[in-house]
């Protein structure tokens, strides 16, 4: 698989095609400064965890997944990217207080599962009724538009990608072999087994 | 006054360069071999080579630094950490765009050819005729016959993995074992074969990658990391580093000099023969010459041309070889970006080992035998199936556990194809000196005026209606229709510029890729072409660069080039 099917499918997985990646030519702008606090980091980690958490095989905490997204949100988003990022970030606390009265962080397990769960549903129905108007305004004007996904989308993003291309993502949860060394096209496959990491 | 003298000089070492020093070098002429950029040694340069994401800060994305930095590179998926550093440093060497033109270049020795698709696939018959039998641009001066030698010679050497087929659109050669198809994708081909009346295949990639290993060049075979682009230490496919340029060297014969552009060719008009290059050496901005009694132009498509354009002015204004008026015209490139993807029920108890460096093609069946489209010329497909990763679409849940395990797993099998199509060699299409911008060292740069055009955007329709058929035809669900963002060099197999020809008055170079006003110049690289085929043209450039220069060393012999 090349690059550009990565893209596809990351764009099939979150609606819209890597924020950051090679799809969007966005050009420079936005200071290389820390964009995202400690604190921030130890919610996007709990997020995280929230969604691809340690079982039997290790976490988004394991992955170190907070950190990577300060890295990647510094570097690589625009600064209009970055306050939507931090509008995301937002919304996880804002959401939590009102559904629970307190922060995110001050949430057991079970909660923070269902803070996530919603602000899931909610960036889904957000994506499907855009891309209704989309296709809509297409088949009227003949343009083509595109809507720029909503920090929780890009936290959620952000999280898959830092963790399955991880080392500890890849190796440990999925499969990975250095040095193959020969190709068969027709490998057994038992229900359960990992996928490789990289292709 | 001369710095030096060597029997022959080649400009640019990647892939044609590297071929031209290596059969030079082999029958005992004295060879300097110039490149404009930084030496990269085999293996011990590829600092890459064993990275994978997690190696990377971003994993492999590019930065917004560095899309500031590579505006061109960016537009595509060549920008990425990966490869950081392998790519042309554009704010050193800008060009100018009149219409939009990705232009992706290597300047390194090797140049692409470490960086290269590896797909090589031989020119048919029809493709040297098509020009003349449909009256457009000029008549090639070779048929297949006068190159089909030089394709089992390459392939010999150069080492292409693929399956004989017995079609004449796509001629057979010298293979090694092929690199396999998978399950899915032997079905699929089964099932087009019944459904098109085989007429239209889906066989295996002819690529440059060895399946058996050369221990005469010191390369294992592919290992099937499908890491190419970051150098292969174990020399699995074929570049300048791991074939040609150590076989060169071996000779004695060769000097290498790297951080070398060549300014000009210097010309004797008496004589009506080059008799060597200017260098300016790209570090210390000082100014050398080299003399020899042959020079063979592989700069790459573009530069060889810019070359030409830049020599011999005090006799024409627009350069060696513009006499014909066609310096600089006739650009092509492979429009691409079009075809078609879609879902593959069932094979679940199906899953691959290793990564493979190719997938399948599908060769052109367009303007093929009695078939007949309103457009000439036709496209040939690439493409592969797989197995869904992580980044795929699981509707059902949104976190935990659940989610984990999901992703952790292969999802159902997709199958994607795109098509390579054919461009026609136009005299609009044009490259040209534009002497108002220069590069970091003062040069005059190149200006990019080429555009698709409407036999061009007929043929796109078709490569994506054909695709979706295709895929239908073999039982693939949710076929989806793709036509993504291409502009001319996107391809990434620029041709043109100064084409071959049986006429002076049309041409640039002869049958023997000699420049018509100054024979002991040859031009064997991208430059050279008189039409495009819809086929990866280096197998193509690699056969012509041995055939030129056998030609060249017995016309040395013989006297003809003094």
């Amino acid at each position: 698989m090349n690059r550009r099917e990565l893209l596809k499918m990351i764009a099939a997985a979150t609606g819209t095609a890597l924020v950051g990646g090679q799809a969007l030519t966005a050009f420079a702008s936005g200071r290389a400064e820390a964009v995202l606090t400690d604190e921030d980091v130890r919610l996007l980690d709990e997020v995280a965890e929230t969604l691809l958490p340690r079982t039997d095989t290790p976490g988004a905490k394991d992955a170190e997944v907070g950190d990577f997204m300060r890295v990647f949100v510094r570097d690589c988003y625009t600064a209009e990217q970055q306050a939507r990022f931090r509008d995301g970030i937002a919304r996880v606390e804002a959401h939590s207080r009102a559904a629970h009265g307190v922060g995110f962080l001050a949430l057991d397990a079970p909660r923070r599962g269902e803070v996530v769960a919603a602000l899931d549903r909610e960036a889904r129905a957000r994506m499907e009724s855009e891309a209704r108007a989309r296709m809509e305004s297409e088949a009227r004007a003949q343009v083509e538009t595109q809507s720029e996904p909503q920090g929780f989308t890009l936290i959620k993003q952000l999280t898959l990608f830092g963790f399955f291309t991880s080392k500890v993502g890849a190796t440990e949860v999925l499969r990975y072999v250095a040095v193959p060394g020969h190709y068969d096209g027709n490998l057994a496959y038992e229900p359960g087994e990992p996928a490789w990491a990289t292709t | 006054m001369a710095d030096h003298h060597y029997d022959a000089i080649v400009v640019g070492s990647g892939i044609s360069g590297g071929w031209a020093a290596k059969e030079l070098t082999e029958k005992g002429l004295k060879v300097l071999l110039l490149e404009r950029g930084r030496n990269i040694e085999h293996i011990k340069d590829y600092h890459n080579a064993h990275k994978e994401a997690w190696d990377y800060p971003h994993r492999g994305e590019p930065t917004r630094q560095m899309k500031a930095d590579y505006p061109v590179l960016s537009r595509d998926y060549p920008l990425n950490e990966q490869t950081l550093g392998m790519w042309a440093d554009e704010q050193a060497n800008p060009y100018v765009e009149r219409q939009r033109f990705d232009w992706f270049r290597g300047y390194h020795v090797g140049g692409r050819s470490l960086l290269w698709g590896r797909q090589s696939y031989r020119w048919s018959p029809a493709d040297f005729e098509a020009n003349q039998r449909e009256g457009v641009a000029v008549d090639w001066p070779i048929r297949y016959e006068d190159l089909a030698p030089w394709y089992d010679y390459v392939e010999r050497f150069a080492g292409i993995a693929g399956t004989r087929e017995g079609l004449d659109i796509l001629p057979d050669g010298e293979f090694l074992p092929p690199i396999p198809l998978n399950r899915v994708e032997k079905d699929v081909a089964a099932r087009l074969e019944q459904s098109f009346g085989g007429r239209r295949h889906l066989i295996h990639s002819r690529v440059a990658n060895i399946t058996q290993p050369k221990p005469e060049q010191n390369r294992v075979n592919c290992q099937f990391r499908n890491k190419c682009w970051l150098g292969c230490p174990y020399g699995g496919y074929f570049s300048t580093q791991s074939a040609t340029l150590p076989v060169a060297m071996a000779t004695g014969n060769l000097t290498l000099r790297p951080f070398s552009i060549v300014t000009q060719v210097l010309y004797d008009k008496d004589r009506g023969r080059a008799r060597g290059v200017e260098v300016l050496d790209a570090e210390n901005g000082q100014t050398y010459e080299y003399t020899a009694d042959v020079v063979f132009l592989n700069a790459s498509t573009f530069n060889s041309t810019w070359v030409l354009m830049n020599s011999a002015t005090d006799v024409w204004p627009g350069g060696l070889g513009s006499s014909s008026g066609e310096l600089g015209h006739n650009v092509m490139d492979h429009h691409f970006r079009a075809g078609a993807s879609g879902e593959i029920e069932g094979y679940r108890d199906t899953y691959y080992f290793g990564r493979r460096p190719a997938g399948f093609y599908i060769p052109r069946f367009r303007n093929v035998g009695d078939d007949r489209r309103d457009y000439l010329r036709g496209f040939g497909y690439q493409g592969s199936a797989s197995r869904e990763r992580w980044d795929r679409e699981v509707a059902e849940v949104s976190h935990g556990a659940e989610l984990k395990q999901a992703l952790s797993q292969p999802g159902g099998w997709s199958i994607g194809m795109t098509a390579f199509g054919e461009m026609l060699p136009r005299h609009a299409n044009r490259i040209s000196l534009d002497h108002g911008v220069t590069d970091a060292w003062g040069l005059p740069v190149l200006a990019m005026d080429v555009g698709l055009g409407d036999n061009e955007r007929a043929m796109r329709r078709d490569m994506v209606q054909d695709a979706v058929d295709m895929l239908e035809a073999a039982g693939v669900q949710n076929v989806t229709p793709e036509e993504g963002d291409y502009a001319p060099g996107m391809g990434i197999h620029e041709m043109g510029t100064a084409r071959m020809g049986r006429d002076p008055a049309t041409s640039v170079l002869n049958a023997h890729n000699q420049v018509w006003d100054a024979p002991n110049v040859y031009v064997t690289d991208g430059a050279c072409m008189t039409s495009s085929s819809c086929v990866n043209p280096s197998l193509t450039y690699m056969a012509l660069t041995a055939r030129a220069v056998d030609h060249a060393v017995r016309e040395l012999k013989r006297g003809n080039l003094a």
